[in-house]
């Protein structure tokens, strides 16, 4: 057992880093208060490769690993949360699930761009009625010859005004027994006649990016756009979001990080009763829970990295890491708000912002009482992984990089 | 073209130096490229993508600065030379150049040989013309702008950037360059520079192999070195109504306080 990152790992980490340091966080106070992701930064990550990390050469990607994806996040969402959220939709719900289910046409004409970050993609799941329940949306497909014509409502989508692309889950059968049954999942050109699109402000958190709302109304898709058979879209939807909570995951440990590197600045230099205040025992517990909380969180997410790049099945370590990280991210966000005192109450310091950017990966991605229903029937037996028609293929370092 | 750059390993800029018992410390801050040195590498990597040849980064040091000459690898250098031996460590800048000096002979058929402008923990700035003097090469120091450069006659016009002016200089090559930060904005690793940079076998020069064994002799030393002693400083608010009262009760302080 190694629990050593490779020298490949720790350069992408510094150079991830290096880019979230130098374009975001001199600005991110600002983007936060304005609630508009800065223009430069999705063109950034693409020409600098981070929006096609884990993705194979000859699908535009930079042919890294899944470990790769999961450190990025994590440096990313040290700076902001909002710049780990293009990893969850972009890289996570878009491209690994045409990664894993689209055919070969599909990935020539729609994963190459998005890999080599010539266009964005997103995914459209919740609505506006359902979200934790998500067999029963109600957005509609229905079959009209070679295409599909789309009805109904997608909300809270991530880079929804900012996407070209949306991988979008729809109800095709109504008559089925189980209603996760009768969905199907499609890549959907987000300029086709019918769709309209917004961002939605006023969020408590991640406020310098783009959260929204796709409207469909009688929008036709080609029946070439479909993502798996007809009735299959739960599965690819509960694929695409072992991604996109990898991700979550690994963000909000870096959360953690960022939470705990201010409380310790923070604490070294504030002094209260004639010594810093990292000389008092009690902050010194909280600052010793956050560390604790960020090496665990790093080790579930890590040890979840590792077994996608060994084309192992991790919803069940997914989930741990995912509800976990998020969890203790909040609480690590709201203790170095605790540790700033008045300071952290106000935008002058970083710690308000982590916390408000917390409290939302507690509910998306699956909301962490959902994350608990999984957990619980993996341990009590009641779930068992079964074999998916097409598997998020294994890292293979030789085949990715040519 | 064929360009060297020389690189170092030095603390990251945001570390808090100390002294513990004599000694110099910059606590655990990580280990990273020069800053200064980017701009370097940057502009190497520049002059060798509009006029071809290969890109060789050198460093001296410890083990350690290998991961100085990683960065520049993943950012594009072609090769990447570790100039490292016991009795390298600690020498002043006199003596480097005279390493850098041999190990740059060593490549051969150099053009070009970049500086960032000083390192940011020695500071001293002058190693790029060193090196130049002990090659017998022109020294471009402070170098902003590269106005023109023809590999054919080989000729460059620099800009120079200095305190109050910029001066254009030409001279010819080989020559070593030193280069301020106004020069370009350096690049991020690519994640294929980075794969390629962490499979390098990176080959290590030592003295025996540069001949300078036994030949190397510091003409500064640091007998003793201590901290600065700690300025107090004290914050005061000057307030009032409207901002000319401000304006007027702090010139009024300034004065007092023989500022102004």
């Amino acid at each position: 057992m190694d629990f050593g990152l490779t020298t490949e790992h720790e350069m992408v980490q510094k150079m991830v880093g290096d880019f979230a340091r130098k374009e975001v966080a001199p600005i991110i106070k600002e983007t936060d208060r304005e609630q508009e992701m800065a223009p430069h930064i999705l063109p950034k990550m693409g020409e600098l490769g981070i929006l096609g990390i884990c993705i194979p050469e000859r699908y535009g990607g930079q042919g890294m690993d899944y470990i790769s994806l999961g450190l990025a996040s994590e440096e990313l969402e040290v700076i902001d949360t909002t710049l780990r959220v293009v990893m969850s939709v972009h890289n996570g719900l878009a491209s690994m699930t045409l990664f894993q289910w689209g055919t070969e046409e599909q990935k020539k004409k729609y994963l190459v761009p998005l890999a080599r970050g010539e266009k964005i993609g997103c995914g459209a799941f919740s609505e506006p009625g359902a979200g934790s329940d998500f067999a029963n949306i109600l957005m509609t497909g229905k079959r009209d010859g070679d295409e599909y014509i789309l009805n109904g409502e997608k909300m809270w989508i991530s880079l929804a005004t900012k996407a070209d692309f949306a991988v979008v889950t729809v109800r095709t059968k109504a008559d089925v027994a189980k209603p996760s049954q009768g969905l199907t999942t499609f890549i959907v050109e987000l300029d086709l006649p019918g769709i309209t699109r917004g961002d939605i402000h006023g969020k408590l958190g991640v406020r310098a990016g783009s959260t929204g709302w796709i409207s469909f109304q009688d929008v036709r898709v080609p029946l070439e756009n479909r993502i798996g058979e007809e009735g299959e879209g739960f599965k690819v939807t509960m694929t695409a979001f072992d991604h996109g909570r990898y991700t979550v995951a690994a963000g909000a440990t870096g959360l953690i990080r960022a939470s705990l590197e201010a409380s310790v600045a923070y604490a070294k230099e504030r002094e209260a009763f004639g010594k810093p205040i990292a000389h008092h025992q009690l902050i010194q517990e909280k600052i010793a829970r956050m560390a604790r909380d960020y090496e665990i969180a790093r080790l579930l997410y890590l040890k979840a990295g590792w077994m996608k790049n060994e084309g192992k099945r991790n919803t069940f370590e997914t989930s741990m890491a995912k509800q976990f990280a998020t969890d203790r991210s909040f609480h690590a966000a709201s203790e170095a708000i605790q540790i700033h005192g008045a300071y952290g109450f106000s935008d002058e310091y970083d710690v308000e912002r982590f916390m408000r950017n917390a409290r939302g990966a507690m509910i998306y991605e699956g909301s962490n009482e959902i994350q608990s229903l999984i957990q619980a029937d993996y341990a009590l037996g009641y779930r068992k992984d079964k074999a998916v028609r097409c598997e998020l293929p294994a890292y293979d370092s030789q085949a990715w990089q040519s | 073209m064929n360009i060297v750059v020389c690189v170092k390993q030095t603390p990251d800029t945001a570390a808090t130096v100390t002294v513990e018992d004599g000694k110099i410390s910059w606590g655990d801050a990580p280990l990273v490229l020069n800053p200064w040195d980017e701009f370097a590498v940057e502009e190497a990597l520049r002059l060798k993508e509009a006029h071809g040849g290969e890109v060789t980064a050198i460093s001296l040091g410890p083990e350690d600065a290998k991961e100085a000459l990683k960065q520049s690898l993943a950012m594009g250098c072609e090769n990447a030379i570790l100039v490292s031996d016991p009795s390298f460590a600690g020498l002043d800048s006199l003596q480097v150049s005279k390493v850098l000096a041999a190990a740059i002979e060593k490549v051969g058929e150099v053009d070009l040989v970049f500086f960032g402008r000083s390192s940011v923990d020695t500071d001293t700035g002058i190693t790029g013309s060193q090196v130049a003097r002990r090659l017998g090469w022109p020294a471009l120091s402070l170098v902003a702008v590269i106005n023109s450069l023809d590999p054919e006659s080989k000729r460059l016009e620099v800009e120079r950037m200095l305190d109050e002016t910029r001066q254009q200089v030409r001279a010819s090559f080989p020559a070593a360059i030193s280069v301020v930060k106004e020069i370009n904005e350096p690049r991020y690793p690519s994640f294929m520079g980075i794969r390629k940079a962490s499979k390098a076998e990176i080959p290590i020069w030592s003295a025996a192999e540069l001949s300078l064994e036994g030949d190397l002799k510091s003409a500064v030393t640091w007998p003793e070195v201590w901290a600065p002693p700690k300025i107090e400083t004290q914050c005061e608010f000057v307030e009032g109504e409207t901002p000319e009262e401000i304006a007027a009760k702090l010139v009024d302080r300034l004065i007092e306080e023989k500022v102004v």
